[in-house]
């Protein structure tokens, strides 16, 4: 009986306390950007796909939830043709983003991805790519890589001096 | 054996190595990028530096390069040494300087040299900020994609391609941290070995253009141990599959026959697989006018049970280049007697001869290791670089044995010290063909006659090696001279070997050869004898057995048979069209086969097969090596491996009581069965094999993909598909260690991603797999040795106005299945008929004009190509080059006359 009555003083005094719970979804809570949700392939700064298509997200994932294929444009630049990520096995581990070298792949604060059918779950690279450089703003990699893409030749990478000319006699 | 000490340990090392080699061999890892283990040590790289100590009581030592240090008794090193270990991680970080930034888009990631031996030194951090050197590019052609920023300046790339595989156009160019590795200026490498730079370079430099277009990482790939079906010499490869396309194919070793290397066709032949004009549904005809419908695998099956209860005699045409099992299903279902080897007439009576030579002996047949260790050689009428490439690396090679044997006071690895020793010194190689061959420039004599002349002088050869041999008393002064100089110089070797084939359609040529090899092994020598067939099953074919097409002729218009079955096998290339159409005249004609050919078009039935990547199998090499096949991935719907669908036929024909079911089934009652296949389960281990109680996977632990892979069609995932036929699963479950040398699937080791893994598997490096190299020789000559052959021909004399037809080879276009994969045929010529200069200008035609060729089979209008010392009244041809299958057949006379000029030309 003593016991009881004690509960319900806990049960009263609780009714003076600060709220936690909040009215979803009419009151949507802040979550921080590196919150691990929905998963996106952003753009580097000049709007082109980070993405180059690397396998490493793919093997990275404990799921093994990511497939891609490799495809390169006229000029050398790799991208991925396909990118499909199986959202219903993902368990949003975030090793894809630590593991990718271009900042392409990013977890985004958005969680909001429920669907009736499992099937709606896989996303395939429409729906992945979004139009912005997401959480990292300036990191492009094809400035810095030595490779040469349309618009960017040989030596005009970051730290990269122009060509040499192995013909050539001078020392 | 000699003793040398590691971290103050003894180890006994075989003498005469260098101690990279010898401590790779023990398993300690010591980082490399120069050293090869079929190249040798230059010092080039400065990687593998080691710490050595006078004595025990040396405790300041001094750092040397342990593939320039001999290991020599009482050697004594360190390798963990601290001095030692922070020399190595300099190296690599002044390698890596100007290594571009380029991982992630750089196709060896994943299986990169470098990068294993930047984490094994323990680089980690770069620290250089400046600028970084660059270059530009080339193109290299179809095969080889080119990155020269990537570069690491090791020299491999040169050492092979101009040492080892004898090539000219790649060089290193310019000087101090520029160094280019390239051709003088883009274009395509003509060496038709350039495939191996994509496995010989250590980085990116050279990469597999053919995998670019469809890229998948390593760790991606499911591999299985694999056969080239692409010449008669069985050279091992590891296929990679990724989402059912097969990628790329890579060099499996095997100590005895391939080693590390493989030629272009072999390399990137494979496309065929992923052809569009694969058949991947069977293809039905309501009647002989109607046009093909395709229909689902359980109608045909339906409609085979029809038409095989109902009786009646079957006509089964194999093929040398479906595996034995698949001829051998079909024999069953045909009786022996109306089974037919479905190989020309000329191929057909060569095989049969090179499998009687072989199994008479005295003579051992070659392996191509073997090839490459002899040291005086004879070629008889083949073009090795075109008809078995492989075969022509490993004479490069032999012709270094003699001067090597010479060679007084430099270990053998040393390989500039003893390139420059040797300068151009080469042993005894001997080429007779009738037109010049690309071997001709490391060959100490290349002499052209007529196939009839090329025999003349093998015969003359054995004669004066033994007066008994039959053969003529004179050839004209030149040759005369030539085959008393060719029987010395055979005389004179430790091992010499003897090679021809079936090239050049001439059965003189081969007993000419066997001529040779016996005469010697009378004298107490042991020669080698290679004689080399143009298919992948070329000599399973002939210990199968079976007719000749005129046998299927007869049997199909006498009303013996009314269903004739083609298994894998465009009829139209091994007999002139009258002959097939009579053959396809039958009243019921069907066809397994892989792609859509002429005769899969004329079919009642087309049943699409497996090719070597989705089927198991054993293919029988011109040496006689039994070597299996495995499935690198499952037969897509709607395709079956030919066996299964023959083992339907035969249930439904009544041939077979019970189904195999699976092929170890299959192979036990063909051993049973034909006598000389009864080894053939030995080559590799059967279904029940289990390493640790588990079957060895075909992935690697890396796989990924496998939930989303299929997730777009279902996302529930599917189960693996099962493999009754081998130990190998598809799956990356399953045994992930080193499997047994017949079921290596991959190279990989704990800290080795590349092909260097390559070093785990041996028991000493660039020595035999661990327990020894896959293969089962199924012909071993007997004790007794057969007899001379009496009969050499007579020389050759030209039937006034006609032209005698000799086949010319072509390694890119010559070939059945590499004609349908597209950087290979980029590369074959087009069709041309060759004449000798003066022989064209007696035609009044000059070279590129066009003129018409009249062959018994039809007749061709062809441009002329001009090949100087073409003996006189012999015209070439290309062998089935498109436009030219079937219609050329070695040793008949044409006549060609000059068109007028606006004429078309059509081939």
């Amino acid at each position: 009986m003593i016991s009881l009555l004690k509960g319900m003083w806990q049960v009263f005094l609780h009714t003076f306390r600060r709220r936690v719970t909040i009215q979803y979804p009419e009151h949507v809570d802040y979550l921080p950007p590196r919150w691990r949700g929905r998963i996106i392939l952003s753009r580097d700064p000049d709007g082109e796909e980070r993405c180059v298509a690397c396998y490493l997200c793919a093997a990275a994932c404990p799921v093994d939830c990511i497939s891609l294929q490799a495809t390169e444009d006229a000029h050398g630049r790799r991208y991925p043709a396909s990118f499909r990520i199986n959202f219903s096995r993902c368990i949003f581990c975030g090793y894809c983003e630590e593991a990718c070298p271009t900042d392409a792949i990013q977890l985004t604060p958005d969680f909001e991805m429920c669907e009736y059918d499992r099937q709606n779950l896989v996303y395939e690279k429409e729906d992945l790519l979004i139009s912005g450089p997401g959480k990292y703003h300036d990191y492009n990699f094809y400035r810095v890589a030595g490779i040469s893409i349309g618009g960017k030749d040989k030596g005009e990478a970051e730290r990269e001096s122009p060509p040499i000319d192995p013909l050539g006699l001078l020392p | 054996m000699a003793l040398i000490y590691v971290e103050n340990k003894a180890y006994k090392v075989e003498d005469g190595q260098n101690l990279l080699a010898a401590c790779l061999s023990l398993g300690f890892d010591i980082p490399y990028f120069c050293w090869h283990p079929a190249m040798h040590s230059v010092g080039a790289c400065r990687q593998c530096a080691v710490k050595q100590f006078k004595d025990k009581h040396d405790a300041r030592g001094k750092i040397v390069m342990s593939c320039m240090t001999a290991a020599v008794d009482g050697v004594r090193i360190s390798i963990k040494d601290p001095e030692a270990h922070a020399f190595r991680a300099a190296v690599i970080e002044w390698l890596m300087l100007n290594h571009p930034h380029d991982c992630p888009v750089c196709d060896e990631g994943g299986e990169c040299h470098l990068q294993d031996m930047t984490v094994m030194t323990g680089h980690t951090r770069r620290r250089y900020r400046s600028n970084k050197r660059t270059f530009r590019n080339q193109d290299l052609g179809p095969f080889v994609s080119h990155e020269m920023n990537r570069c690491i300046q090791c020299y491999r790339c040169v050492r092979f391609y101009r040492d080892y595989a004898g090539g000219r156009d790649l060089e290193s160019f310019s000087l101090r941290n520029q160094v280019y590795f390239g051709r003088h200026e883009s274009g395509i490498l003509e060496s038709e070995f350039s495939g191996n730079l994509v496995e010989i370079c250590p980085t990116g430099v050279f990469t597999d253009k053919s995998l670019k277009q469809h890229y998948a990482r390593k760790w991606d790939l499911m591999t299985a141990p694999s056969v080239c079906v692409h010449c008669g010499l069985g050279c091992n490869t590891i296929p990679g599959e990724r989402y059912g396309t097969l990628r790329r194919i890579r060099n499996r070793y095997n100590g005895e026959v391939n080693g590390y290397f493989l030629c272009d066709r072999g390399r990137y032949g494979y496309l065929f697989v992923n052809s569009p004009d694969r058949l991947r549904q069977p293809l039905q005809r309501r009647s002989r006018n109607a046009a093909p419908e395709p229909v689902s695998v359980e109608a045909a099956l339906a409609k085979v049970e029809k038409i095989f209860s109902g009786g009646g005699g079957v006509v089964g045409i194999g093929s040398p280049r479906a595996p034995l099992e698949a001829n051998y299903a079909l024999r069953r279902l045909s009786g022996p007697d109306r089974f037919i080897a479905g190989q020309s007439d000329v191929d057909l009576a060569l095989s049969r001869v090179a499998r009687q030579i072989l199994s008479e002996g005295p003579a051992r047949s070659c392996s191509i290791s073997e090839a490459a260790d002899a040291d005086a050689v004879f070629v008889l009428g083949e073009d090795l670089s075109n008809f078995a490439p492989r075969l022509s690396l490993a004479l490069m090679q032999s012709v270094r044995r003699q001067p090597l044997e010479g060679l007084e006071g430099i270990p053998l690895w040393q390989d500039a010290a003893v390139r420059i020793a040797l300068q151009d010194q080469r042993g005894p190689l001997y080429l007779a063909m009738p037109a010049p061959t690309r071997l001709d420039a490391v060959a100490t004599v290349a002499y052209q006659d007529s196939p009839s002349g090329i025999a003349r002088l093998g015969f003359a050869v054995a004669n004066r090696l033994d007066r008994n041999a039959p053969g003529p008393e004179t050839l004209g002064r030149d040759a005369d001279s030539l085959a008393a100089e060719i029987a010395a110089a055979l005389v004179g070797a430790k091992r010499p070997l003897v090679i021809s084939g079936a090239g050049l359609g001439s059965e003189a040529v081969m007993q000419a050869a066997a001529n040779v090899a016996r005469a010697l092994a009378g004298r107490g020598q042991a020669p080698g004898l290679c004689l080399t067939l143009p298919e992948a099953n070329s000599l399973g074919a002939a210990l199968i057995g079976g007719g000749g097409l005129s046998r299927a002729v007869k049997a199909v218009e006498t009303g013996e048979a009314a269903t004739i079955v083609i298994l894998e096998n465009d009829l139209y290339r091994r007999a002139e069209p009258l002959l097939v159409e009579r053959l396809l005249a039958a009243p019921r004609v069907i066809v397994l086969d892989h792609l859509l050919n002429p005769a899969v078009e004329r079919a009642d039935m087309a049943l699409p097969a497996a090719t070597f990547a989705e089927s198991d199998g054993t293919l029988v090499s011109s040496e006689g090596r039994a070597q299996r096949f495995f499935k690198v991935m499952p037969p897509g719907e709607g395709v079956r491996e030919s066996w299964r669908w023959i083992e339907a036929m035969a249930l439904a024909a009544g041939a077979l009581e019970s189904p195999w079911g699976t092929i170890d089934n299959l192979i036990r009652d063909m051993a049973a069965d034909i006598p000389a296949l009864a080894p053939v389960g030995e080559a590799a281990p059967g279904e029940g094999f289990r390493l640790h109680g588990q079957k060895i996977a075909r992935q690697p632990r890396g796989y990924s993909g496998r939930t989303a892979m299929n997730a777009s069609v279902n996302v529930r995932e599917p189960r693996p598909p099962g493999d009754p036929d081998s130990p190998l699963a598809f799956s990356m479950e399953g045994f992930q260690g080193r499997p047994p040398a017949p079921l290596i699937q991959r190279y990989w080791s704990p800290g080795w991603n590349s092909v260097q893994a390559l070093n785990k598997f041996q028991d000493e490096v660039g020595g035999p797999l661990k327990g020894g190299d896959p293969g089962k020789r199924l012909i071993n000559p007997a004790a007794s040795g057969g007899s001379y052959s009496v009969q050499f021909p007579e020389p050759f004399v030209r039937p006034e106005g006609e032209w005698l037809i000799v086949p010319l080879y072509h390694i890119f276009g010559s070939e059945e299945l590499s004609a349908f994969s597209p950087p290979v045929m980029e590369l074959a010529p087009a069709a041309y008929v060759a004449l000798a200069p003066d022989d064209a200008a007696g035609l009044g035609a000059r070279a590129g004009s066009l003129v018409e060729v009249a062959l018994p089979g039809g007749t061709l209008r062809l441009p002329v190509r001009l090949i100087d010392s073409l003996p006189e009244g012999t015209a070439g041809l290309p062998v089935y080059l498109p436009g030219l299958e079937g219609i050329v057949s070695p040793g008949e006379f044409a006549r060609i006359r000059v068109m007028k000029q606006g004429q078309q030309g059509l081939t």
